[in-house]
């Protein structure tokens, strides 16, 4: 088994105490197992690989794959962050599409709270739906230009809440609203009339909208000013602390990363290259690439 | 988005300059059976090929000139001096029922029976080319906008399928579409005409002319929506929508639909005019309309006659002109949207 095949259990509990990190050789670490015994992570994904077809020639036959995400493990506990970092693809995003079945794994496993999710159909996955939500890179791309707010936060509603009538969506948006820090009156609101900070946080809305358990953020922040920065990750941090989420948080920016993560895997052209807590890949990285990251990382 | 649209062309002379004439178009075609002084079918042998009346006021009222018919081979009418007759307005006629329903028999403008107002003078029974005209335009205008309603609709379902889906569905949807363009549209209009003439009555040709051209139409808007949902399928608010597990039915019409819906007005208001012409060729050929019903193409060529050059009907030739006008007029306001709708490629302005 090679370096980064290995599973590694992630298991932090709410306390924030960093847990085990199995890493193979060539990252050197050692392993150091404090995970509870018996309790099953939230998020397992074992060699997942998601190969693309590339067609060519004159008749569109396939002429050879390309390799997105090759081959990798990890586990996300329950009310952890973990950090998914990589230069553009590498394959995070990627990742974070298998896990909402944006796209089809070629092979591998998913296992949501033990439960294979990569093999169910679409109607059985659909209560996995309600769980696992995902916050887009793009505010300006993110939400449909043509419907308000409320028609926004309403969607999942809808979908999810089939019972709620108008006016209980129109408080439970309005509710959603003012969890993000925005003004509920901005519900019969357009996207175009909003900055791109207040965007995103109606997306993080609407993410929240059908209760979920674990949020895939990706990128949650790149496309926005470095002062909105901050504000967005602020707000992340402290709606997971009221509502007990789990993040899967992918960026390509180590420094962020580092700080709202507990765990971090570095990803490098579709392979986990180093994966270790924050503040272990901070303080010792030791991939060559995963040095490079830190090194790219702005400093006054 | 229909309140900013109308805002937009409000700004721009051109805009308003179409959206008026079409407006009075489709007033005076809503109202024809009010506003036309005869029927359309109202015959009078003894006034074939009669020149537009003329209107004298007499003490302050209009009066309509009356005619005599000098040399009937040669369609010679000459004024009688002094005889008029007094137009009368909202006064009742014969009975009709407005569009098809209300029982009314209180028109415009009419003369009493003995004589005849030819506002635009006659056809070769003595028919008002006023009142076909108004009447030919129900044919002319609706059928524009019939067809394009279901064009569309094809068009954004095919082509918001393929696009959304791809693959299969895509290639197979795409292979039809262009099937269906590869083939002259010309000739598969008169060949489908053909083929469907026999299970209808000639009453239902309207019916089938929609039929026709809506089934030739809405490939070309099938491929160019199916380009565009292609592009909308990877915006990331389709992909919210899937991963909060909205069903592909309402991602169509929830998120693409209002997305497309520009394109797609501006694409109906470009394409309304190829279904008013269609229509008139087809009623040209003697393959669309049929007698005793009118339309505009129908009415045009009725005017194909030697006669009517020779002895210079220019009359007979004004649904050529109303054609024109609507056309145009459908074309300039297409182009007025697209400006509005994406400014990219807008005209060059000095």
């Amino acid at each position: 088994m090679s370096a980064f095949h290995l599973k590694v259990l992630i298991m932090h509990n709410t306390s924030n105490s960093y847990s085990s990190a199995m890493a193979g050789p060539e990252t050197g670490r050692i392993s150091i197992s404090s995970s509870p015994e018996g309790i099953k992570p939230l998020l397992e994904v074992k060699n997942l690989k998601v190969y693309f077809p590339v067609h060519g020639g004159l008749l569109r036959r396939i002429r050879g794959y390309v390799h997105a995400v090759d081959d990798v493990s990890f586990n996300v506990s329950s009310g952890s962050t973990v950090g998914l970092v990589g230069e553009s693809g590498s394959g995070k995003t990627t990742i974070g599409r298998c896990l909402v079945r944006l796209i089809r794994p070629t092979a591998g496993s998913i296992r949501y709270l033990g439960v294979e999710t990569g093999s169910l159909s679409k109607k059985t996955f659909f209560p996995y739906r309600k769980k696992i939500q995902m916050i887009f890179q793009d505010p300006f791309n993110s939400l449909n230009p043509r419907m308000s707010v409320e028609q926004i936060l309403g969607e999942p509603l809808s979908i999810h809440f089939p019972q709620m009538n108008i006016e209980q969506r129109r408080d439970r948006a309005a509710g959603l609203l003012r969890q993000v820090g925005l003004d509920p009156d901005h519900l019969r609101r357009y996207p175009h009339q909003f900055s791109g900070g207040q965007r995103q946080r109606i997306g993080i809305a609407r993410a929240l909208a059908v209760e979920p358990e674990f949020i895939i953020c990706d990128e949650p922040v790149s496309a926005l000013d470095v002062s909105v920065q901050a504000t967005i990750i602020n707000l992340l941090q402290d709606l997971q602390e009221e509502l007990g989420l789990t993040y899967l948080f992918i960026a390509h920016d180590l420094a962020i990363v580092e700080h709202i993560s507990n765990y971090v895997l570095v990803m490098n052209q579709g392979k986990i290259v180093e994966q270790a807590s924050a503040e272990d890949i901070y303080r010792s990285p030791q991939h060559p690439y995963t040095i490079k990251l830190l090194e790219a990382v702005p400093r006054l | 988005m229909i309140k900013h649209l109308f805002k937009e062309i409000s700004r721009r002379p051109l805009g308003v300059v179409c959206l008026t004439i079409l407006g009075i178009l489709y007033i005076c075609t809503i109202f024809s059976q009010f506003l036309a002084p005869y029927l359309p079918t109202d015959q009078d042998l003894n006034n074939a090929y009669h020149p537009p009346t003329r209107i004298l006021m007499v003490d302050w009222r209009p009066h309509v000139q009356v005619y005599e018919q000098v040399d009937p081979s040669a369609a010679r009418y000459e004024p009688v001096e002094g005889a008029t007759v007094p137009v009368s307005f909202f006064a009742s006629g014969a009975e009709y029922r407005l569009w098809g329903v209300i029982p009314a028999d209180i028109r415009l403008f009419q003369v009493e029976e003995t004589h005849r107002l030819y506002l635009l003078g006659s056809d070769g029974t003595g028919r008002d080319v006023f009142s076909r005209l108004l009447y030919g335009a129900q044919v002319s205008l609706s059928i524009g906008f019939i067809g394009i309603c279901i064009t569309m609709t094809l068009g954004f379902i095919v082509g918001g399928v393929a696009g959304y889906f791809g693959g299969r569905v895509d290639f197979a949807a795409m292979r039809m579409v262009e099937f269906i363009i590869a083939v002259p549209s010309l000739y598969l209009l008169i060949a489908l005409r053909g083929a469907l003439a026999e299970y209808f009555e000639p009453e239902q040709m309207y019916l089938v002319i929609v039929i026709i051209l809506s089934l030739i139409g809405w490939a070309g808007a099938a491929r160019i929506i199916r380009g565009m949902a292609l592009s909308l399928r990877q915006r990331h608010f389709v992909l919210a929508a899937e991963v909060m597990g909205q069903s592909s039915f309402k991602i169509l019409f929830k998120h693409f639909l209002p997305n497309l819906a520009s394109y797609l007005l501006v694409a109906a208001t470009l394409s309304i005019p190829a279904y008013i012409l269609a229509e008139a060729a087809l009623s040209f050929l003697g393959l669309g309309i049929q007698e005793p019903g009118t339309s505009w193409g129908l009415m045009l060529q009725q005017a194909q006659e030697l006669k009517v050059f020779t002895l210079n009907l220019w009359w007979l030739l004004l649904p050529g002109a109303a054609i024109f006008v609507t056309v145009i007029t459908f074309n300039v306001l297409g182009d007025v949207l697209r400006d509005i709708v994406d400014p990219r490629q807008q005209m060059v302005k000095r």
